[in-house]
């Protein structure tokens, strides 16, 4: 079987940090066509702009042409065509996969029928490890390291699938967590024995003023209106924190923002010209992050 | 008495594999499992048994069955006290407890409505977690933990 991306637990940290050197490598020059070619697949079984636009632009920034559809609607699984079929002929076509589907475990699934490598780019709500790649990537950029960093992980930790991989991956890192979130939306039990298992700290609070100046990261995320099933649960906490520029008076010179965007209100406008404020880098970084990977896992760095 | 008729019970089949100390509730899950409805041997099944040890127990008696380790071991999940008797010439020559698996596969259904198993011809396949003498299951495709109380055995082919 080809080596795949399903899950950020798929990469070693030797890996992790192999891939975040090559990122950077690109940063430098992000123009080589070493891949010229070679055929990419991307099939978005869901619509996503900027995974689909970052993954695309990194392929053709690679020199390797791109095959693939955005979305299910006028394809052959609309014929009632079974995901194992659809990943049997796409792969006969490409030489590596990136596929978005919105069942959860269908990336692994397409990593066993597959005869390419397969990159997920988000199965549902459970993994989407090139977003943690890339988040990685920033928190290196921004504090020039990795290893012990203090890191606020602020809103939906319930749900979100972001920062449950980025916690998973941070694991090899000896890091500090501070976790904001609403009572509903709290850090699962299972994330928590993770941490504990591994004698990672971390605190909880609902404030979100608490920890904004002891932080070198503070990782705001979207509370996701699709992943609430009761429509009044979501009206109860879908504003219940907004970041300003005056909040971030005596925060540590190295503090950064980080966020997967799209944002809605979570951030003020009047952040974004703080010298805190790096989420527009962050989605710059992702596609460097993505050459990286796609390189690595076609065995060409 | 009552001794000659525990042995009559576990002996009264010459060749085969005697499954006891199963809960009365799970033996019919058993049988869909081992799939013993399209057995060409006889089977016997007793249920509401008294039991020392578990007040009611099941018994499955499977005349001309043998079963590998793995086999049996998942049903460990549901049967956490199964015996396993092996019978020769209306001995037991052969009696062991289950172990449970480090993976699971095909038995028991996902509890995520939004698992890909749940959708496509996939079959599952768990990693289990034993934490506290409780047994879950964690999806290997979606990645969700499956505790006890929510295993659901997959259909029988249906």
């Amino acid at each position: 079987m080809a080596k795949s991306l399903i899950s950020i637990q798929d990469f070693t940290k030797e890996e992790i940090l192999h891939v975040l050197d090559v990122a950077r490598e690109f940063e430098k020059d992000r123009s080589q066509d070493f891949l010229h070619g070679k055929i990419v697949a991307c099939i978005f079984f869901e619509p996503s702009t900027r995974t689909r636009l970052s993954f695309e632009t990194a392929a053709n920034r690679l020199g390797a042409k791109v095959i693939g559809f955005s979305d299910a609607g006028n394809t052959s699984i609309r014929k009632g065509e079974s995901l194992k079929d659809t990943i049997k002929m796409v792969s006969n076509y490409a030489d590596i996969i990136v596929m978005r589907h919105p069942l959860e475990g269908s990336a692994r699934y397409a990593s066993e029928v597959a005869s390419v490598p397969v990159i997920n780019a988000g199965d549902g709500a459970n993994q989407h490890p090139s977003q943690t790649l890339l988040d990685l990537y920033s928190i290196r950029q921004t504090q020039g390291r990795l290893d012990g960093i203090d890191i606020n992980m602020v809103g939906d930790l319930k749900y979100g699938r972001t920062v449950h991989s980025l916690l998973q991956a941070l694991s090899h890192f000896s890091p500090s967590f501070i976790f904001t979130s609403p009572q509903e939306l709290r850090m699962p039990a299972e994330y928590k024995d993770f941490l504990d298992e591994r004698h990672i700290p971390y605190r909880e609070t609902s404030e979100l003023a608490e920890h904004i100046a002891d932080t070198d990261i503070l990782y705001m995320t979207r509370i996701q209106q699709e992943r609430f099933t009761d429509p009044v649960e979501y009206e109860k906490v879908k504003n219940v924190y907004s970041l300003n520029a005056q909040m971030l008076a005596g925060v540590r010179d190295n503090m950064r923002i980080l966020h997967p965007l799209p944002r809605l209100q979570e951030i003020a406008a009047d952040v974004d010209d703080t010298p805190y404020a790096y989420y527009f880098r962050q989605a710059e970084n992702g596609m460097y992050v993505r050459m990286a990977i796609i390189s690595y896992l076609l065995g060409k760095r | 008495m009552g001794n000659t008729e525990k042995q009559l019970k576990v002996n009264a089949i010459k060749n085969g594999t005697v499954l006891d100390h199963l809960p009365s509730d799970q033996v019919f899950r058993i049988m869909d499992i081992l799939d013993l409805y399209s057995s060409p041997h006889p089977v016997t099944v007793g249920i509401n048994l008294d039991s020392r040890s578990m007040g009611k127990k099941g018994i499955i008696k499977m005349s001309g069955r043998f079963f590998r380790d793995e086999e049996l071991n998942a049903l460990a999940l549901i049967a956490p006290n199964a015996s396993v008797n092996i019978i020769r010439d209306f001995e037991v020559i052969e009696k062991r407890r289950l172990t449970i698996p480090e993976t699971i596969c095909s038995i028991v259904r996902c509890i995520n409505p939004m698992c890909v198993t749940n959708h496509e011809n996939v079959d599952t396949r768990f990693r289990t977690i034993i934490k506290g003498g409780e047994v879950s299951l964690r999806c290997e495709y979606c990645e969700k933990v499956t505790d006890s109380r929510n295993m659901k055995i997959a259909g029988s082919k249906s």
